[in-house]
Protein backbone atom coordinates (compact mmCIF):
# COMPACT_ATOMS: atom_id res chain seq x y z
CA UNK A 1 0.00 0.00 0.00
CA UNK A 2 1.25 3.26 -0.55
CA UNK A 3 0.27 6.22 1.88
CA UNK A 4 0.19 9.58 0.90
CA UNK A 5 -0.56 13.52 1.37
CA UNK A 6 -3.00 16.13 0.05
CA UNK A 7 -4.52 19.06 1.27
CA UNK A 8 -7.79 20.25 0.24
CA UNK A 9 -9.77 23.38 1.76
CA UNK A 10 -6.69 23.85 4.09
CA UNK A 11 -7.17 20.37 5.76
CA UNK A 12 -4.41 17.74 5.37
CA UNK A 13 -6.27 14.18 3.77
CA UNK A 14 -4.37 11.30 4.07
CA UNK A 15 -5.02 8.95 1.38
CA UNK A 16 -4.05 5.38 0.17
CA UNK A 17 -3.13 3.45 -3.31
CA UNK A 18 -2.49 -0.22 -4.19
CA UNK A 19 -0.62 0.96 -7.38
CA UNK A 20 1.59 4.23 -8.41
CA UNK A 21 -0.49 5.21 -11.62
CA UNK A 22 -3.58 5.29 -9.11
CA UNK A 23 -2.03 8.59 -7.97
CA UNK A 24 -2.35 11.83 -9.28
CA UNK A 25 0.96 12.65 -9.84
CA UNK A 26 0.65 16.49 -11.36
CA UNK A 27 1.07 17.84 -8.03
CA UNK A 28 -0.40 18.79 -4.66
CA UNK A 29 0.83 16.33 -2.89
CA UNK A 30 2.44 17.26 0.43
CA UNK A 31 5.77 15.76 2.06
CA UNK A 32 4.70 12.58 2.31
CA UNK A 33 5.63 12.08 6.51
CA UNK A 34 5.06 15.28 8.68
CA UNK A 35 7.03 14.04 12.27
CA UNK A 36 10.93 15.06 13.06
CA UNK A 37 13.03 14.40 9.99
CA UNK A 38 16.57 13.16 10.98
CA UNK A 39 19.70 12.01 8.75
CA UNK A 40 22.61 9.88 9.19
CA UNK A 41 25.62 11.83 8.02
CA UNK A 42 28.77 9.97 6.75
CA UNK A 43 26.84 6.88 6.39
CA UNK A 44 28.01 6.21 2.65
CA UNK A 45 30.84 3.96 1.94
CA UNK A 46 32.07 6.00 -0.88
CA UNK A 47 31.76 9.02 1.05
CA UNK A 48 33.07 7.78 3.96
CA UNK A 49 35.88 6.06 2.33
CA UNK A 50 36.82 10.06 0.43
CA UNK A 51 37.31 11.35 3.90
CA UNK A 52 39.12 8.31 5.59
CA UNK A 53 42.37 10.74 5.40
CA UNK A 54 40.73 13.47 7.28
CA UNK A 55 39.49 11.33 9.42
CA UNK A 56 42.88 10.79 10.65
CA UNK A 57 44.22 14.01 10.29
CA UNK A 58 44.16 17.16 12.80
CA UNK A 59 41.81 18.20 13.87
CA UNK A 60 39.65 15.12 13.66
CA UNK A 61 42.25 12.78 14.72
CA UNK A 62 40.07 9.27 14.78
CA UNK A 63 37.25 8.67 12.72
CA UNK A 64 33.98 9.18 14.10
CA UNK A 65 32.56 6.52 17.23
CA UNK A 66 28.74 6.65 16.44
CA UNK A 67 26.74 7.80 13.45
CA UNK A 68 26.98 11.39 13.18
CA UNK A 69 23.30 12.76 13.06
CA UNK A 70 21.82 15.86 11.74
CA UNK A 71 17.86 17.32 11.80
CA UNK A 72 16.27 18.52 8.57
CA UNK A 73 13.46 21.19 9.78
CA UNK A 74 9.78 21.36 8.86
CA UNK A 75 10.72 24.04 6.44
CA UNK A 76 13.00 22.25 4.56
CA UNK A 77 9.98 19.64 3.86
CA UNK A 78 8.13 19.99 0.41
CA UNK A 79 6.40 17.29 -1.21
CA UNK A 80 6.57 16.01 -5.11
CA UNK A 81 6.31 18.37 -7.61
CA UNK A 82 6.90 21.30 -5.57
CA UNK A 83 9.85 23.98 -6.05
CA UNK A 84 13.33 23.19 -4.79
CA UNK A 85 14.23 27.04 -4.26
CA UNK A 86 18.23 27.87 -4.45
CA UNK A 87 20.37 30.75 -3.50
CA UNK A 88 22.29 32.25 -6.32
CA UNK A 89 24.97 33.81 -3.65
CA UNK A 90 25.99 30.52 -1.64
CA UNK A 91 28.08 28.16 -4.08
CA UNK A 92 26.54 25.26 -5.84
CA UNK A 93 23.49 23.69 -4.73
CA UNK A 94 23.48 19.40 -4.15
CA UNK A 95 21.01 16.85 -5.02
CA UNK A 96 21.02 14.27 -1.92
CA UNK A 97 19.05 11.15 -2.90
CA UNK A 98 18.39 8.79 -0.34
CA UNK A 99 15.89 5.92 1.35
CA UNK A 100 13.59 7.49 3.92
CA UNK A 101 12.79 4.86 6.83
CA UNK A 102 9.18 6.23 7.89
CA UNK A 103 8.51 5.14 11.89
CA UNK A 104 5.37 3.15 11.94
CA UNK A 105 4.98 2.99 15.97
CA UNK A 106 6.98 4.88 19.22
CA UNK A 107 10.33 3.65 18.89
CA UNK A 108 12.34 3.94 22.53
CA UNK A 109 15.35 1.81 23.10
CA UNK A 110 14.75 -0.91 20.22
CA UNK A 111 17.44 -3.78 19.55
CA UNK A 112 18.71 -4.19 16.27
CA UNK A 113 16.66 -7.49 16.16
CA UNK A 114 13.08 -5.91 16.82
CA UNK A 115 14.41 -2.54 14.96
CA UNK A 116 12.32 -3.33 11.76
CA UNK A 117 9.04 -3.98 13.78
CA UNK A 118 9.04 -0.26 14.12
CA UNK A 119 8.96 0.94 10.03
CA UNK A 120 5.80 1.80 8.72
CA UNK A 121 7.74 2.12 5.72
CA UNK A 122 10.15 3.56 2.82
CA UNK A 123 9.81 6.41 1.25
CA UNK A 124 12.35 8.20 -1.39
CA UNK A 125 14.21 11.66 0.07
CA UNK A 126 16.58 14.07 -2.19
CA UNK A 127 18.46 15.47 1.08
CA UNK A 128 19.16 19.14 -0.89
CA UNK A 129 22.48 20.69 0.29
CA UNK A 130 24.86 23.50 -0.12
CA UNK A 131 28.06 22.17 -0.43
CA UNK A 132 29.66 21.26 3.11
CA UNK A 133 33.56 23.17 3.75
CA UNK A 134 33.29 21.44 7.07
CA UNK A 135 32.04 17.81 8.30
CA UNK A 136 33.02 18.72 11.88
CA UNK A 137 30.31 21.87 11.80
CA UNK A 138 26.74 21.98 12.37
CA UNK A 139 25.25 21.78 9.17
CA UNK A 140 22.31 24.22 9.38
CA UNK A 141 23.47 26.93 6.81
CA UNK A 142 23.79 24.15 4.14
CA UNK A 143 21.00 22.08 5.22
CA UNK A 144 18.44 23.85 6.60
CA UNK A 145 17.16 26.13 3.89
CA UNK A 146 13.61 26.46 3.31
CA UNK A 147 12.52 23.78 0.46
CA UNK A 148 15.73 21.55 1.02
CA UNK A 149 14.01 18.45 1.46
CA UNK A 150 11.57 17.36 -0.91
CA UNK A 151 10.01 13.94 0.34
CA UNK A 152 7.29 11.65 -1.22
CA UNK A 153 5.74 11.01 -3.77
CA UNK A 154 4.46 8.25 -0.64
CA UNK A 155 5.37 5.66 1.65
CA UNK A 156 5.51 2.32 0.83
CA UNK A 157 4.18 -0.44 3.51
CA UNK A 158 7.43 -2.08 4.35
CA UNK A 159 5.49 -5.67 3.89
CA UNK A 160 5.40 -4.61 0.63
CA UNK A 161 9.51 -4.58 -0.33
CA UNK A 162 11.34 -7.52 0.28
CA UNK A 163 14.42 -5.87 1.00
CA UNK A 164 14.96 -2.65 1.40
CA UNK A 165 18.45 -2.68 1.94
CA UNK A 166 19.08 -3.45 -1.52
CA UNK A 167 17.90 -0.98 -3.99
CA UNK A 168 18.84 0.60 -7.02
CA UNK A 169 18.69 4.60 -6.30
CA UNK A 170 18.93 6.82 -9.34
CA UNK A 171 19.19 10.64 -9.84
CA UNK A 172 18.20 11.87 -12.87
CA UNK A 173 18.54 15.69 -13.64
CA UNK A 174 16.13 16.84 -16.74
CA UNK A 175 15.73 13.09 -17.51
CA UNK A 176 19.78 12.38 -18.03
CA UNK A 177 20.95 9.49 -15.52
CA UNK A 178 23.34 11.42 -13.93
CA UNK A 179 24.15 9.57 -10.35
CA UNK A 180 23.50 6.14 -9.18
CA UNK A 181 24.01 4.22 -5.85
CA UNK A 182 22.03 1.93 -4.09
CA UNK A 183 20.92 1.45 0.16
CA UNK A 184 23.22 -1.07 0.02
CA UNK A 185 26.31 1.38 0.56
CA UNK A 186 24.87 1.94 4.33
CA UNK A 187 27.76 1.88 6.40
CA UNK A 188 25.33 1.51 9.69
CA UNK A 189 22.07 -0.77 8.29
CA UNK A 190 18.42 0.16 8.96
CA UNK A 191 18.57 -1.69 12.03
CA UNK A 192 21.63 -0.41 13.61
CA UNK A 193 20.14 3.36 12.52
CA UNK A 194 16.88 2.73 14.42
CA UNK A 195 18.51 0.92 17.80
CA UNK A 196 21.33 3.62 17.75
CA UNK A 197 18.97 6.90 17.60
CA UNK A 198 16.23 5.26 19.72
CA UNK A 199 18.76 4.67 22.42
CA UNK A 200 18.29 8.56 23.08
CA UNK A 201 15.58 9.87 21.48
CA UNK A 202 12.43 8.50 21.08
CA UNK A 203 10.67 8.08 17.34
CA UNK A 204 7.18 9.48 17.25
CA UNK A 205 5.26 7.71 14.45
CA UNK A 206 5.55 9.47 11.58
CA UNK A 207 9.32 10.48 12.01
CA UNK A 208 11.54 9.89 9.53
CA UNK A 209 15.35 8.98 8.90
CA UNK A 210 17.70 9.79 5.77
CA UNK A 211 19.98 6.63 5.49
CA UNK A 212 22.24 8.32 4.04
CA UNK A 213 23.28 10.26 1.17
CA UNK A 214 26.22 10.02 -1.57
CA UNK A 215 29.68 11.79 -1.87
CA UNK A 216 28.03 15.43 -3.53
CA UNK A 217 30.38 15.64 -6.88
CA UNK A 218 29.65 17.71 -9.77
CA UNK A 219 27.05 14.85 -10.97
CA UNK A 220 24.40 16.02 -8.29
CA UNK A 221 24.87 19.56 -8.69
CA UNK A 222 21.37 20.89 -9.07
CA UNK A 223 20.67 24.47 -11.03
CA UNK A 224 17.94 27.12 -11.25
CA UNK A 225 15.57 25.62 -14.19
CA UNK A 226 16.70 22.10 -13.70
CA UNK A 227 14.01 18.89 -13.06
CA UNK A 228 15.61 16.92 -10.36
CA UNK A 229 14.46 13.19 -9.95
CA UNK A 230 15.25 10.62 -7.35
CA UNK A 231 14.40 7.28 -8.27
CA UNK A 232 14.21 4.52 -5.53
CA UNK A 233 13.98 0.85 -7.50
CA UNK A 234 9.98 -0.82 -6.25
CA UNK A 235 9.57 2.53 -4.03
CA UNK A 236 9.24 5.27 -6.89
CA UNK A 237 10.31 8.79 -8.16
CA UNK A 238 10.01 12.12 -6.83
CA UNK A 239 10.23 15.03 -9.49
CA UNK A 240 11.14 18.47 -7.94
CA UNK A 241 11.90 21.47 -10.21
CA UNK A 242 14.67 23.80 -9.43
CA UNK A 243 13.84 27.65 -9.44
CA UNK A 244 15.82 30.89 -8.10
CA UNK A 245 15.02 31.66 -4.23
CA UNK B 1 1.82 38.70 30.14
CA UNK B 2 3.15 35.67 30.73
CA UNK B 3 2.05 32.23 29.26
CA UNK B 4 2.98 28.64 29.16
CA UNK B 5 1.75 25.19 28.69
CA UNK B 6 0.41 22.82 30.97
CA UNK B 7 -0.93 19.25 30.75
CA UNK B 8 -4.50 19.19 33.11
CA UNK B 9 -6.41 16.41 33.37
CA UNK B 10 -4.72 14.89 30.33
CA UNK B 11 -5.79 17.71 28.10
CA UNK B 12 -2.95 20.90 26.81
CA UNK B 13 -4.31 23.98 27.83
CA UNK B 14 -2.59 27.32 27.07
CA UNK B 15 -2.53 29.59 30.46
CA UNK B 16 -1.43 32.52 31.55
CA UNK B 17 0.29 33.45 34.70
CA UNK B 18 -1.47 35.86 37.36
CA UNK B 19 0.73 38.46 39.40
CA UNK B 20 0.73 35.67 42.61
CA UNK B 21 2.92 33.29 40.28
CA UNK B 22 -0.42 31.10 39.62
CA UNK B 23 -1.19 29.19 36.85
CA UNK B 24 -5.04 30.62 35.48
CA UNK B 25 -6.64 28.77 32.52
CA UNK B 26 -8.60 30.55 29.64
CA UNK B 27 -11.79 30.41 31.90
CA UNK B 28 -10.01 32.25 34.61
CA UNK B 29 -9.88 29.57 36.98
CA UNK B 30 -6.87 29.71 39.27
CA UNK B 31 -4.87 26.36 39.56
CA UNK B 32 -2.30 24.61 42.20
CA UNK B 33 0.75 23.94 42.01
CA UNK B 34 1.01 20.03 41.66
CA UNK B 35 -2.87 19.45 40.16
CA UNK B 36 -0.79 20.09 36.63
CA UNK B 37 2.09 19.35 34.82
CA UNK B 38 3.74 22.17 33.09
CA UNK B 39 5.17 21.60 29.42
CA UNK B 40 7.13 23.28 27.25
CA UNK B 41 6.11 26.62 26.67
CA UNK B 42 6.35 26.71 22.67
CA UNK B 43 6.41 24.13 20.01
CA UNK B 44 8.74 25.06 17.10
CA UNK B 45 12.32 24.78 15.80
CA UNK B 46 14.49 24.55 18.96
CA UNK B 47 18.42 26.67 17.61
CA UNK B 48 20.98 26.54 20.21
CA UNK B 49 24.25 28.66 20.25
CA UNK B 50 27.08 26.89 21.00
CA UNK B 51 30.01 29.30 22.89
CA UNK B 52 27.97 32.47 22.49
CA UNK B 53 29.91 34.14 26.04
CA UNK B 54 33.53 34.64 25.30
CA UNK B 55 34.19 33.29 28.98
CA UNK B 56 32.81 30.06 27.85
CA UNK B 57 34.46 29.53 25.07
CA UNK B 58 38.12 29.98 27.03
CA UNK B 59 36.46 27.58 29.55
CA UNK B 60 36.34 24.87 26.87
CA UNK B 61 39.42 26.14 25.36
CA UNK B 62 38.03 27.47 22.13
CA UNK B 63 38.57 30.60 20.30
CA UNK B 64 35.44 32.14 19.88
CA UNK B 65 33.60 31.66 16.43
CA UNK B 66 33.72 34.35 14.37
CA UNK B 67 30.16 33.55 12.99
CA UNK B 68 27.00 32.20 15.23
CA UNK B 69 28.35 28.27 15.94
CA UNK B 70 24.15 26.99 15.51
CA UNK B 71 22.78 24.05 15.86
CA UNK B 72 19.63 21.82 16.25
CA UNK B 73 17.31 19.87 18.47
CA UNK B 74 14.65 18.13 18.13
CA UNK B 75 11.69 17.80 19.91
CA UNK B 76 11.56 15.13 21.92
CA UNK B 77 14.58 16.58 24.03
CA UNK B 78 12.24 19.33 25.24
CA UNK B 79 10.65 19.28 28.97
CA UNK B 80 8.81 21.83 30.87
CA UNK B 81 9.38 23.20 34.36
CA UNK B 82 9.25 20.86 37.58
CA UNK B 83 10.51 17.94 35.31
CA UNK B 84 13.18 15.22 35.56
CA UNK B 85 15.62 14.81 33.31
CA UNK B 86 17.62 11.70 33.24
CA UNK B 87 21.77 10.68 33.55
CA UNK B 88 22.67 8.19 31.59
CA UNK B 89 24.48 5.17 33.08
CA UNK B 90 28.56 4.72 32.94
CA UNK B 91 29.29 8.76 32.49
CA UNK B 92 31.14 11.57 34.06
CA UNK B 93 30.60 14.53 32.63
CA UNK B 94 27.24 15.76 33.15
CA UNK B 95 26.77 19.62 33.19
CA UNK B 96 23.81 22.14 32.52
CA UNK B 97 23.78 25.21 31.02
CA UNK B 98 21.66 28.12 32.13
CA UNK B 99 20.45 30.28 28.82
CA UNK B 100 18.10 32.98 28.04
CA UNK B 101 15.89 31.05 24.89
CA UNK B 102 14.10 33.89 22.81
CA UNK B 103 11.17 33.26 21.53
CA UNK B 104 9.82 34.33 17.53
CA UNK B 105 6.41 36.18 17.42
CA UNK B 106 5.89 36.04 13.88
CA UNK B 107 7.12 34.77 10.46
CA UNK B 108 10.55 36.16 9.61
CA UNK B 109 12.38 35.53 6.75
CA UNK B 110 15.31 37.62 5.68
CA UNK B 111 14.70 40.29 8.36
CA UNK B 112 17.40 43.13 8.20
CA UNK B 113 19.19 43.64 11.63
CA UNK B 114 17.48 46.90 12.33
CA UNK B 115 14.03 45.52 12.26
CA UNK B 116 15.11 41.81 14.09
CA UNK B 117 13.71 43.47 17.62
CA UNK B 118 10.26 43.04 15.94
CA UNK B 119 9.91 39.25 15.68
CA UNK B 120 10.89 38.71 19.30
CA UNK B 121 7.62 37.48 20.69
CA UNK B 122 9.21 36.66 24.25
CA UNK B 123 11.36 35.03 26.56
CA UNK B 124 11.52 31.99 28.45
CA UNK B 125 14.57 30.16 30.25
CA UNK B 126 16.51 27.15 28.92
CA UNK B 127 18.98 24.24 30.34
CA UNK B 128 20.85 22.83 27.60
CA UNK B 129 22.26 19.95 29.19
CA UNK B 130 24.90 18.69 27.40
CA UNK B 131 26.68 14.67 27.95
CA UNK B 132 30.01 15.66 27.76
CA UNK B 133 31.68 11.84 27.57
CA UNK B 134 29.80 11.78 24.21
CA UNK B 135 31.09 14.59 22.35
CA UNK B 136 33.45 13.63 19.43
CA UNK B 137 33.93 17.84 19.18
CA UNK B 138 34.88 17.66 15.57
CA UNK B 139 31.94 15.85 14.30
CA UNK B 140 29.62 18.45 14.98
CA UNK B 141 27.77 18.98 18.33
CA UNK B 142 26.60 15.32 17.77
CA UNK B 143 22.82 15.03 19.11
CA UNK B 144 23.90 11.82 21.33
CA UNK B 145 25.31 14.96 23.30
CA UNK B 146 22.46 17.22 23.08
CA UNK B 147 19.35 15.96 22.22
CA UNK B 148 18.55 13.83 24.02
CA UNK B 149 15.16 12.42 25.75
CA UNK B 150 14.64 14.68 28.81
CA UNK B 151 17.75 16.82 28.45
CA UNK B 152 16.63 20.23 28.00
CA UNK B 153 13.95 21.77 30.51
CA UNK B 154 12.72 24.67 29.29
CA UNK B 155 9.98 27.33 30.72
CA UNK B 156 8.50 27.91 33.06
CA UNK B 157 6.45 30.22 30.84
CA UNK B 158 7.22 32.83 27.88
CA UNK B 159 7.44 36.49 29.01
CA UNK B 160 6.07 39.07 26.46
CA UNK B 161 8.99 41.14 24.82
CA UNK B 162 7.57 44.16 25.83
CA UNK B 163 8.55 43.35 29.57
CA UNK B 164 12.14 42.94 29.14
CA UNK B 165 13.37 46.16 27.64
CA UNK B 166 16.90 45.35 27.63
CA UNK B 167 17.24 41.69 26.94
CA UNK B 168 21.16 42.32 26.80
CA UNK B 169 21.73 43.15 30.67
CA UNK B 170 20.10 40.17 32.62
CA UNK B 171 21.60 37.91 35.26
CA UNK B 172 22.20 34.48 34.97
CA UNK B 173 22.83 32.40 37.36
CA UNK B 174 22.72 28.38 37.95
CA UNK B 175 22.11 27.00 41.62
CA UNK B 176 22.68 22.93 42.11
CA UNK B 177 21.00 21.90 45.68
CA UNK B 178 20.44 25.94 46.47
CA UNK B 179 24.21 26.67 46.28
CA UNK B 180 25.22 29.38 43.53
CA UNK B 181 27.24 27.68 40.86
CA UNK B 182 27.10 29.45 37.36
CA UNK B 183 26.72 33.65 37.18
CA UNK B 184 26.98 35.73 34.19
CA UNK B 185 25.45 38.34 32.36
CA UNK B 186 24.09 38.26 28.91
CA UNK B 187 25.81 41.40 28.49
CA UNK B 188 28.50 39.20 27.71
CA UNK B 189 26.96 37.39 24.59
CA UNK B 190 29.15 37.44 21.62
CA UNK B 191 26.18 37.34 18.87
CA UNK B 192 23.27 39.18 20.51
CA UNK B 193 19.25 38.72 20.15
CA UNK B 194 18.72 40.80 16.81
CA UNK B 195 21.94 39.58 15.17
CA UNK B 196 20.73 35.91 15.68
CA UNK B 197 17.15 36.79 14.44
CA UNK B 198 18.27 38.28 11.62
CA UNK B 199 21.02 35.33 11.08
CA UNK B 200 19.10 32.70 11.19
CA UNK B 201 15.98 34.51 9.11
CA UNK B 202 18.41 35.12 6.22
CA UNK B 203 19.35 30.97 5.81
CA UNK B 204 15.41 30.08 6.54
CA UNK B 205 11.97 30.92 7.46
CA UNK B 206 11.31 31.04 10.88
CA UNK B 207 7.95 30.87 12.46
CA UNK B 208 6.10 31.55 15.59
CA UNK B 209 7.06 29.16 18.38
CA UNK B 210 10.83 29.13 17.36
CA UNK B 211 13.34 28.68 20.08
CA UNK B 212 16.59 30.55 19.77
CA UNK B 213 19.04 29.30 23.03
CA UNK B 214 21.54 31.89 23.28
CA UNK B 215 24.39 29.78 25.08
CA UNK B 216 25.84 29.79 28.26
CA UNK B 217 28.45 31.61 30.18
CA UNK B 218 31.27 30.39 32.01
CA UNK B 219 30.56 28.01 35.44
CA UNK B 220 29.81 24.32 34.70
CA UNK B 221 29.98 21.76 36.87
CA UNK B 222 28.91 18.40 37.01
CA UNK B 223 25.37 16.95 38.18
CA UNK B 224 24.32 13.81 39.86
CA UNK B 225 20.92 11.72 40.18
CA UNK B 226 18.95 13.14 43.27
CA UNK B 227 20.34 17.08 42.52
CA UNK B 228 18.04 19.80 42.04
CA UNK B 229 18.91 22.10 39.31
CA UNK B 230 17.66 25.79 39.24
CA UNK B 231 18.22 28.08 36.14
CA UNK B 232 17.62 31.63 35.90
CA UNK B 233 17.43 34.52 33.93
CA UNK B 234 16.46 38.06 35.78
CA UNK B 235 13.61 39.27 35.06
CA UNK B 236 12.39 36.25 33.05
CA UNK B 237 11.90 33.36 35.12
CA UNK B 238 13.34 30.57 37.51
CA UNK B 239 13.18 27.02 36.04
CA UNK B 240 13.55 23.56 38.33
CA UNK B 241 14.33 20.57 37.55
CA UNK B 242 15.87 17.09 38.67
CA UNK B 243 18.45 14.35 37.91
CA UNK B 244 17.70 11.21 37.98
CA UNK B 245 19.23 7.84 37.42
CA UNK B 246 18.59 5.82 33.69
CA UNK B 247 17.24 3.19 36.13
CA UNK B 248 15.04 5.32 37.48
CA UNK B 249 13.78 6.95 34.54
CA UNK B 250 13.43 3.46 32.41
CA UNK B 251 10.91 2.48 35.36
CA UNK B 252 8.87 5.17 35.10
CA UNK B 253 8.32 4.76 31.46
Amino acid sequence: MLHYKTRKNDQVINLQAKAPFEVALEGGLLPAVNGAVIGVALNDKILYQSLEKQFNEKPHISPPKTPVLHIKTDNTHIGYGDAIRIPSDMGAVFAGPSLGIVIGKKACRVTEETALDYVQGYTIVNEVSLAETSFYRPAVKAKCRDTFCPIGPWVMDATDLDSPQNLAIKTYINDTLCHETSSNQMIHSIEQVIAYISSFITLEVGDMIIAGTPLRTESLEINTGDVVMVEIEKIGRLVNPVVAE
Amino acid sequence: MKRARILFNEETLNVTINNEGKVVTEKGTVLEEGSFTWLPPCEGKAFVLAINYADHAAELSFKAPDEPLVFLKSSNTLIGHNQKTYQPDNIDFMHYECELVVVIGKEAKNVALEDAMDYVGGYTVGNDYAIRDYLENYYRPNLRVKSRDTCTPIGPYIIDAAEIPDPHNLAIRTYINGELKQEGSTKDLIFNVPYLVSYLSNIMTLTPGDMIFTGTPEGLAHVYPGDEVIVEVEGVGRLKNTIISETDYLNSL
